[in-house]
């Protein structure tokens, strides 16, 4: 198959991408989504430390 | 039976500790399936006799739908065990898999719908199957807003989840809705006990597709809620010992 042949999807080309795109989109988005909340929450825990001694 | 196991894993720092390992166990092999997945759905499967390369969209809605079906549930059960056993830290993979759920419930609708316009003429049509995802759309957004408008943690963890449990009634409504009602939606392609109604040349990358969207399922769910136990925790010796590393 070439490869105008394959992006064109047997005439479903606009469909076929947006949805593979769309769904690449949301899963990165995911990942980083969950990378920043992981990170806003150790920068948040560390600023809630020094108030408190450990053992008081 | 010795259940020592058990409550080491639900102690919010061990948990933690495991989940930091367990996201990139899980999140590569997630790459390298949905790598496979694509090439074999994209470039390997052969063309749909009626549907032409139009069916190929099945590689990322069914995984999108079996996702966002399989989190709810899993996120109901997290939010019943803590209702039930006061586990906080089944409220907190609750509240983590919400987000995702809903994403992922989107990405359903948003691929079903750029599959319907061709094969069925029209984006959107209120028939049992996509009514009722997209009823499971709002459980997840109804899920998160509830949680996010009570202050206190532990009431909102309990609100949430009573809400969670309650919408549970939806999923067997999804699944069954095209043997129930008239729908436009086709029926289940490999559920079919044993015998699945598509060539094994299109059924591998969907089956590595499936796996490959569930682990990746599970590499996010441990980071949020990895980031769940550390807003949550008030134990401060541990934090402090966790956040030197």
């Amino acid at each position: 198959m070439s490869a105008g042949g394959f992006l064109a999807m047997g005439g479903y080309a606009a469909y076929v991408w947006p949805a593979f795109g769309l769904t690449l989109a949301v899963m990165l988005w995911n990942v980083h989504a969950a990378r920043r909340a992981h990170e806003r929450a150790r920068e948040d825990a560390l600023r809630r430390l020094p108030d408190r001694e450990p053992g008081a | 039976m010795d259940w020592t196991w058990f409550h080491k894993l639900a102690s919010p720092p061990h948990f933690y500790r495991i989940a930091g390992r367990l996201a990139p166990g899980l999140g590569w092999p997630a790459l390298v399936l949905i790598l496979a997945g694509l090439y074999g759905g994209l470039v390997f499967a052969p063309a749909d006799f009626q549907q032409g390369d139009g069916f190929r969209i099945l590689y990322v809605h069914a995984p999108s739908a079996w996702l966002s079906m399989f989190i709810y549930a899993m996120m109901a059960i997290a939010a019943g065990i803590g209702l039930i056993w006061r586990m906080k830290l089944a409220h907190a993979v609750a509240i983590a898999a919400a987000p995702i759920g809903a994403w992922f419930t989107f990405l359903a609708l948003a691929t079903g719908s750029l599959w319907g316009k061709p094969m069925w003429g029209t984006w959107w049509v209120w028939d049992a199957r996509l009514t009722s995802e997209l009823i499971l759309l709002f459980l997840y957004l109804g899920f998160l807003a509830l949680h996010a408008s009570i202050d206190d943690t532990q009431r909102a963890d309990r609100a949430a989840a009573v809400l969670a449990l309650v919408g549970i009634v939806n999923l067997p409504i999804i699944h069954y809705s095209v043997y129930w009602w008239n729908t436009l939606h086709q029926g289940s392609t490999i559920t079919k006990l044993g015998r699945p109604s598509i060539t094994l040349d299109m059924l591998w990358p969907l089956l590595v597709m499936l796996v490959g969207f569930t682990l990746f399922f599970g590499a996010v769910l441990t980071r949020r809620v990895q980031a769940e136990v550390l807003r949550r925790e008030r134990n401060a010796a541990w934090l402090r010992a966790e956040l030197a590393r």
